[in-house]
Order: structure tokens, then C-alpha cells, then sequence
């Protein structure tokens, strides 16, 4: 990849068109917005769960690797960002 | 499981999105209104209590979106009081309103309550249509409203219902939109219940003016991008395939009408020989999982032929219970827009009807209180 969408020091938010929260019936982070709701996937909302508008794209991917040590988490973390930032679930914080 | 044609082996999902009609009232008389026309059999509101407990009995089953409707759901002057205890419970919040009613001090106050968002309704691009459409003067004060909704930071979705009066001002509908700079623009082509079942023939486009409105929508779209989301719901009775109503009977969506009856869409009302449970006799565990009405056509075991063999029952469900039984007579049989329907032609000939000009059998009927009455009491109304 040569360009890289965020840089290792962006701090990511979610709009405020969505909101993110642990649904116990579902046994999964969600994300509401108006008349509708995406199921996160275990991962994706381990990640999504620290986009707080205070952490960087690198401490978001020290803090995944301190919780689930032992793997390389770094291109996946990309990857996912990249489709949530599609899909406009998240953005760089201003 | 005590219903007659439920499936015992089916699995009962979380109610996910929980509309509270909380009133039937409204100063607006479209008509295309998606109320029962016997509206004003049902007057007995539930009080702001009732309303409470029901929302707190709601959140554990696993409802997670709490929609504001009605009527026009301002009239209710604890609806901050129901939205904050939505919030405080968890819920995302959506008030769907018309716009009257909504002035500064409620849209601040709606934001300290928590309020998520807000979809307004508008008729029309015009005010000449928008004004007749609804039979009031509100197109003014609706785009005030839009202004001070956006001023309030609220994320919005701009609600258009198109049919043959309005669809072909689509170019004007979607630059309204843009100039409002709302995240969402819904263009709900008509479904005909209710009111707009009885006003069919003045509202359904001809083909030619839907396609034009879907490329003009579409180029559109290539236009704005990812700046404002575009959902452009099609009219069933153009499709060959039924829509998947409701994602299947009792399977997402809980209905609370004004005076508490339970139902898994908003229309079902009208389907004879159930019993819809009220909240006001019933806890909502027991309606959503046991009733007999919520298990009447949950699964696939009450289904006839062509569904039950069909290799897309898992699809549509075989589309909607009350479009079966407004168009067939027969709840249980296929939703008739299916081209797979051995009543498929009472579709084709309203779609063959549409493509003519206009012929005024009888005035077009407004939704208000002595039009319903009539009909409820199936007096002549024209």
C-alpha cells in the first residue's frame, strides 16, 4: 500500500451519527444509528471499543497487542479501519 | 406452543426495534397516512406511567432502537419525559414527527433528554403540494423546524412518501435535501394500507414516472457521494418478488400503538380473527414470546402453497400478512405482488390502471377524525 489512510499518530472518534455499546442480548458490541444497528464482529469490537477520540492508531494496536499477546495484530487492525472508515464509523479527530 | 399454525421449532428472536405510536392525534391529514382508518376507535392512550413501564419491561428483552411515532407524537407533552428514560435505558432514540409542535425550547430540551435523532416529514417540495397533500398550512414552518433541527446538531433524516402527485418534483425533492444538508433522505414510495389502500388509485405512479424518479435519484447519488445517504424504497406492487416484511412476522419489529395494543407491524390490525395483546393487561415478555397473535405466522408452518415449497420462503417470508388479506381476502396466502401468487393479477390490474390517466371515480379522502368515524362505522364517506 503507498498511501496509508491514518497515520500511526491519528487519534480516531466515531461520529456522532453512531454509537457504540455492549448489547448483553446480543452478547456483542453494536453500533446504533438512526432506524438501524451492525453487530461487530469479537475483533471488531475490540478494536472499535478503543476508537474514544484520545487514542492513536499506535496505541490502539499496543493496547490490542498487550490484551492478546503473542500475535501480530498490526495489518489486520489496518485493514479494519479502513473498511469502518468506509462505512463512516469512524473518522480522525479534529 | 399454543397458536394454531406457529412452528414450535422456531427460534424467537429479540424484538430489536420498539415504535411507540404514542398517539393517534395529529394536526396533519395526509393521504397516504399509514394509521388504521378507524383511528378514532382508539383513543385510550396510555398514560406517561404506562409508557414508562413498557420501555423498562422492552430494553431486557433486547429492543435497542425506540422509535417516536404517531400520529404526530408532539402532541404528547411528556414525550421529553419518555425519551429520557429511553436514554437512560440504553435505547438509540428516533423521534419521526411532522415538524409541528417542534419549536426551540423542545428541540434544546430533547437534546438535555438525550434524543438521538430526529426524521421530519415533508409532503412535498412545494408548498402549493406539500399544503394539500397534508391539508394544512405547514410547509413554512416545517422548513423552519429543518433549520433549527440542524442548528441543534441533531443527525436527520429528511422523509419524503412518493406516489403520482409528487414523484415527478423528484430533482426538487432531492435538492431540498441537499440544501438541508441531512445525512439521510428516505423517498418511501407509498405502501398501500390504511389511508393510501383507500386513496390507491389517485397514488400510484405509472412505470414511466418511477423510472424516471429512480435515474434521476441515481444520478443524484453519483452526484453527492458519501455526503448524504439516499434510500429510494421501490412500490411493491412493480416488483415480481414480495418485500420481506417486517424481516418476518414477530421476528424484529414490535408495534405499540396509542392505547397499548402489541402488534408486529403497524398495520396488522386490521387482520380478523386475532386478538392482539395490550400492554395494559400483558407483560411484554409474555406478548413477544407467547402470545398466540406474535406466534400466528412466526416460521414457516402456516404457510400454503406457493410458499411452502418456495425456495425463497426464507427470503420474504412470503411477504406481508396485510397486503395477503387486503388483496386476497386470505391472510395465509402469498402476498399477491409475487408473480408466484395465483392472485398476481389483482396487482397487474392496478399497476395496468396506473398507467392510464387519471379517471376521478371519487375524491381523494383526508385522514381526520369524521372521515375515520365514517369509516369505522363503514358509512359512505364521498
Amino acid at each position: 500500500m503507498s498511501d496509508v489512510l491514518f497515520a500511526s499518530d491519528a487519534v480516531l472518534e466515531i461520529p456522532r451519527l453512531f454509537r457504540l455499546q455492549w448489547e448483553t442480548a446480543q452478547d456483542a458490541w453494536v453500533l446504533l444509528y438512526p432506524e438501524g444497528m451492525v453487530k461487530l464482529s469479537p475483533s471488531a469490537g475490540e478494536i472499535m471499543k478503543r476508537v474514544d477520540g484520545r487514542n492513536s492508531v499506535a496505541g490502539i494496536i499496543a493496547q490490542l497487542e498487550a490484551a492478546f499477546p503473542g500475535t501480530e495484530l498490526r495489518q489486520d487492525v489496518m485493514d479494519f479501519l479502513e473498511t469502518a472508515h468506509e462505512r463512516g464509523w469512524i473518522r480522525q479527530h479534529t | 406452543m399454543s397458536a394454531a399454525g406457529s412452528d414450535s421449532t422456531h427460534k424467537i428472536t429479540p424484538p430489536l426495534w420498539l415504535l411507540a405510536e404514542v398517539t393517534y392525534r395529529c394536526p396533519l391529514h395526509c393521504v397516504f397516512c399509514s394509521n388504521p382508518v378507524d383511528y378514532t376507535r382508539y383513543s385510550q392512550e396510555l398514560s406517561t406511567d404506562e409508557w414508562l413501564r413498557v420501555l423498562n419491561e422492552a430494553r431486557p428483552l433486547g429492543a435497542t432502537q425506540l422509535g417516536f411515532s404517531g400520529g404526530e407524537p408532539l402532541l404528547r407533552d411528556d414525550l421529553e419525559v419518555l425519551v429520557a428514560e429511553g436514554h437512560r435505558l440504553g435505547y438509540y432514540t428516533n423521534l419521526i414527527a411532522s415538524g409541528v409542535g417542534l419549536n426551540e425550547k423542545r428541540l434544546a430540551a430533547f437534546k438535555e433528554a438525550g434524543l438521538d435523532h430526529i426524521q421530519l416529514s415533508f409532503q412535498d417540495s412545494t408548498k402549493e403540494l406539500n399544503d394539500f397533500l397534508s391539508s394544512t398550512r405547514t410547509f413554512d414552518l416545517k422548513s423552519k423546524v429543518a433549520k433549527l433541527i440542524k442548528e441543534y446538531d441533531y443527525p436527520m433524516v429528511l422523509n419524503v412518501v412518493l406516489h403520482r402527485l409528487n414523484i415527478d418534483h423528484i430533482q426538487q425533492i432531492l435538492e431540498m435535501a441537499e440544501a438541508m444538508n441531512v445525512e439521510y433522505l428516505e423517498l418511501a414510495n407509498t405502501q398501500y394500507y390504511g389511508w393510501a389502500f383507500h386513496n390507491r388509485d389517485q397514488l400510484l405512479p405509472s412505470r414511466e414516472q418511477l423510472e424516471r424518479a429512480e435515474r434521476i435519484t441515481n444520478e443524484f447519488r453519483a452526484r453527492v457521494g458519501k455526503r448524504m445517504r439516499v434510500i429510494f424504497v421501490v412500490p411493491d406492487y412493480y416488483a415480481n418478488r414480495p418485500k420481506a416484511c417486517m424481516n418476518g412476522w414477530g421476528s424484529v419489529f414490535l408495534c405499540l400503538t396509542a392505547d397499548g395494543v402489541a402488534l408486529p407491524c403497524h398495520e396488522a390490525r386490521i387482520l380478523p380473527g386475532l386478538t392482539f395483546p395490550s400492554v395494559r393487561n400483558h407483560s411484554l415478555a409474555w406478548i413477544w414470546r407467547d402470545s398466540p397473535a406474535f406466534n400466528r405466522f412466526r416460521g414457516e408452518g402456516w404457510m400454503k402453497k406457493p410458499c411452502r415449497t418456495c425456495p425463497e420462503r426464507d427470503k420474504d417470508f412470503g411477504g406481508c400478512r396485510c397486503q395477503a388479506y387486503l388483496l386476497t381476502g386470505d391472510a395465509e396466502n402469498a402476498d399477491p405482488v409475487c408473480d408466484l401468487s395465483p392472485h398476481h393479477d389483482v396487482v397487474l390490474q392496478a399497476v395496468a390502471q396506473a398507467q392510464q390517466p387519471p379517471v376521478e371515480t371519487r375524491p381523494i379522502l383526508f385522514r381526520d377524525d369524521a372521515n375515520s368515524r365514517r369509516l369505522a362505522a363503514k358509512e359512505p364517506v364521498s
